[in-house]
């Protein structure tokens, strides 16, 4: 006797599904967030002057909700949320599809500036020609720099084997300095007291929602669409990620990791360059010498936690973005330092890679592995080949 | 002499390349104080990437774990500096609660090591993603808590002085200013050198040293022979780990007195690259990190001494932001084998897995 195939069982089988995919990321979470009220605990003990008191985490916690998500009249915190998570999102997407590929872009944080400062030379040239030409000639810009910054580590890798962990680190600080020669240079107003870079004009994104919600938003969300079309419905993105699973198979099925290699990063690039480029286009029209962002570092927390899948990407970007938008409210109503932003996420982390710990104590045996890297960085690193051997 | 030199500074392009190494000469004895302590921390990251990776581990963690060492540094120094208090010492400008908070500051540096090593050694977790997570967790926590601190504005303990070498010992011609780059130093600084020359003989004249290298190379090789490679890795992670706290501790507490977010900017990641350009030898980093450097040292030099004529209204053109980024390409162009190859530890980056035994 064989039970019949009741709808019910299919459900539930899509719920355990679901459930494998999504335990490790939420129990760290939750996790981190429970280390984080014991933070914010002890942290009372070190600030003077004021009555401990045991509610703080949580008031804390609903503050940063309150920054975030706001109250249903006011749209605003939504859309200061979803402006944070714009390039998180396109930074995560961009060192996620590394991962795919088993390359590790620690790069994004130079792509981005290059992106930046590409999208502000173009907005700049077009700044007075209609919105229509101008807004994506200031997109080719960014992204085509970003996309140079992401090639030139992909092409050393292909040629000599030099590990993208090393060379996109350097990049990230070769990117800080020529960031600043060139708005200090060739782009600076003349006459400024500091360095300052001449405003985008018609090739600034327009705001769409809210204070400050702009074309950007859309674009990232797009993005998310065309990546995941990309690796998972083209016969590049099969190879991108056989390539990353198992660089042996790809080979001896006729794919030519080299050119893999430099493709990818090269998209890899762009995408951060269009991380950049939305900040600026989106939110600042400019650029000063002082220019900085976190974005890069933070996009591999980002891609880690979304377990480099665009659709998981998504949702961490969402999240970090979310923390990051709520935390000045946290800082101001509660008075926990902004930082602790910065903790949670290092902890959500920490939760992921000890998933084997994490698996012994929550018994997780259908879970997926939290941090789902393929595990060839290290390899690479050393063996001197761009695939290891 | 003279004449020489002249003639060969009148050859068009080529003379000023020989001018710029003739200034580069002179204003050397001015800058190599100041190249030796820019240099301090990065050879100290490097010597921890060396005791790491020799021994198969890669570590580039090491920028979260000097943030970590100059923040517990500098902390403990202000909390036990009201509880002890004391006259700076002559030698160094040392007090107790200075000596305290450098031995907190490598402590913590070790304990950030040993969580490291816990994850890419007993978890087996792909090590360059663990060494991010250090360096994002440290990051995270040192900033947290001092926004938390600084609220308070807190004293801060003082710093590690500088020795005075005696007059007639700098005076020596020639050699004289090698005397000063050495010795005219606060103690983290000086003792680079003998770190660096120690490290190099036990690492190649030692048992510790034949042992870290065999479970670098072939650590199955190793374990055949009796060699325990998980507890050799870990203990090397771990003094790996000190090293590159005495790098953070010389931050903010011998350069510096004080803490400020991300001071590290980016010195750990350096170090690694020294270390890659030294070819994974304690000499070969010091050197490159010297050359690193300089660098900085050139584009401090030319703004301060200026060379008379052409040639210095040439290297006043060149953007400072090009002297910042020189030591990055130079790294790029090495690691990429355009000037000759560095072929790291064979089982580099690799986790260990012991054999079941019956």
């Amino acid at each position: 006797m064989t039970a019949p195939a009741a709808p019910v069982p299919r459900a539930r089988s899509l719920l355990r599904r679901l459930w494998a995919l999504t335990a490790q990321p939420l129990i760290a979470i939750v996790l981190a967030l429970l280390v984080g009220a014991v933070i914010i605990l002890a942290s009372e003990l070190v600030i003077p002057g004021q009555p401990f008191d045991p509610l703080l985490p949580a008031r804390a916690y609903i503050a940063l909700l309150q920054g975030a998500i706001g109250l249903p009249p006011a749209v605003n915190p939504i859309v200061g949320t979803l402006v944070a998570t714009a390039p998180l999102l396109l930074g995560g997407l961009s060192v996620g599809f590394g991962f795919k590929a088993g390359l590790f872009n620690i790069g994004a944080q130079g792509q981005f500036l290059m992106g930046a400062i590409g999208a502000v030379a173009a907005g700049i040239l077009v700044s007075s020609q209609p919105s229509s030409i101008a807004i994506p000639f200031a997109i080719a810009g960014g992204m085509l720099a970003g996309a140079i910054w992401g090639f030139i580590p992909g092409i050393l890798k292909a040629l000599s084997g030099a590990h993208e962990v090393v060379t996109t680190i350097m990049l990230n600080y070769v990117a800080i300095s020529l960031f600043a020669a060139i708005v200090a240079g060739p782009l600076a107003v003349p006459g400024a007291p500091s360095p300052i870079t001449p405003d985008v004009g018609n090739a600034a994104y327009p705001i769409l929602i809210g204070r400050g919600g702009h074309l950007g938003l859309l674009i990232a969300l797009g993005a998310v669409g065309v990546m995941g079309w990309l690796l998972y419905r083209t016969t590049f993105g099969f190879e991108v990620r056989t390539a990353g699973a198992n660089p042996d198979a790809a080979r001896y099925a006729g794919m030519r990791p080299r050119v893999l290699i430099v493709a990818t990063m090269a998209i890899c690039g762009a995408l951060a360059g269009l991380a950049g480029t939305g900040d600026v286009l989106g939110t600042q029209h400019h650029v000063t010498s002082s220019y900085g962002t976190t974005v890069g570092f933070d996009s591999i927390a980002v891609a880690l936690l979304g377990g480099s899948n665009p659709v998981g990407i998504l949702f961490a970007s969402l999240l970090f973005g979310a923390m990051r938008s709520g935390a000045s409210l946290m800082q101001i109503s509660a008075g926990i330092p902004a930082q602790l932003v910065d903790v949670l996420q290092a902890t959500i982390l920490l939760f992921l890679i000890a998933t084997p710990v994490l698996r012994r104590l929550f018994r997780l045996r259908g879970a997926k592995s939290g941090i789902d890297a393929p595990g060839t960085f290290t390899k690479t690193y050393v063996s001197g080949e761009p695939t290891p051997s | 002499m003279d004449g020489l030199i002249n003639a060969l500074y009148g050859i068009p392009v080529a003379g000023l390349v020989f001018e710029f190494f003739g200034y580069l000469l002179g204003v050397l004895p001015l800058v190599a104080p100041i190249m030796l302590r820019v240099a301090t921390p990065l050879t100290l990251a490097a010597m921890c990437g060396v005791v790491c990776e020799r021994s198969g581990v890669v570590n580039i963690g090491i920028e979260g774990t000097m943030l970590v060492a100059a923040f517990v540094g500098w902390i403990v120094g202000v909390v036990v500096a009201p509880m002890i208090p004391a006259d700076p010492s002559p030698i160094f400008g040392i007090t107790p609660a200075l000596l305290i908070a450098f031995v907190a500051a490598v402590g913590a540096a070790g304990l950030v090591a040993l969580l490291h090593a816990w994850l890419s050694i007993s978890l087996r977790a792909d090590q360059i993603i663990s060494g991010t997570i250090v360096n994002i967790a440290a990051f995270g926590v040192t900033g947290y808590l001092n926004e938390l601190i600084s609220k308070s504005s807190p004293t801060s303990a003082g710093a590690f002085g500088q020795f005075v070498p005696p007059k007639a010992l700098v005076e020596i011609p020639l050699v004289g200013w090698l005397f000063n780059m050495f010795l005219n130093q606060g103690p983290i600084t000086m003792s680079v050198l003998v770190i660096v020359i120690v490290l190099q003989i036990l690492l190649f004249r030692s048992r510790w040293g034949l042992r870290t290298r065999a479970i670098g190379e072939h650590p199955k090789a190793a374990e055949t022979v009796g060699i325990d490679v998980i507890r050799v890795r870990y203990r090397n992670v771990v003094i790996g780990g000190m090293l590159a706290g005495v790098a953070g501790a010389a931050l903010s507490m011998e350069l510096t007195n004080s803490f400020q977010e991300g001071m590290t900017a980016g010195r750990g990641f350096i170090g690694l690259a020294a270390m890659i350009i030294g070819r994974w030898t304690p000499l070969g980093a010091f050197g490159a990190a010297l050359l690193f450097a300089s660098s900085q040292a050139i584009s401090q030099s030319i703004t301060f001494a200026t060379p008379p004529g052409q040639l210095g209204d040439i290297l006043l053109s060149i953007p400072g932001q090009f002297w910042d980024a020189l030591p990055y390409i130079v790294t790029i162009v090495v690691v990429a084998g355009l000037i000759g190859r560095s072929t790291p530890p064979a089982a580099d980056g690799q986790p260990y897995e012991r054999e079941a035994t019956a």
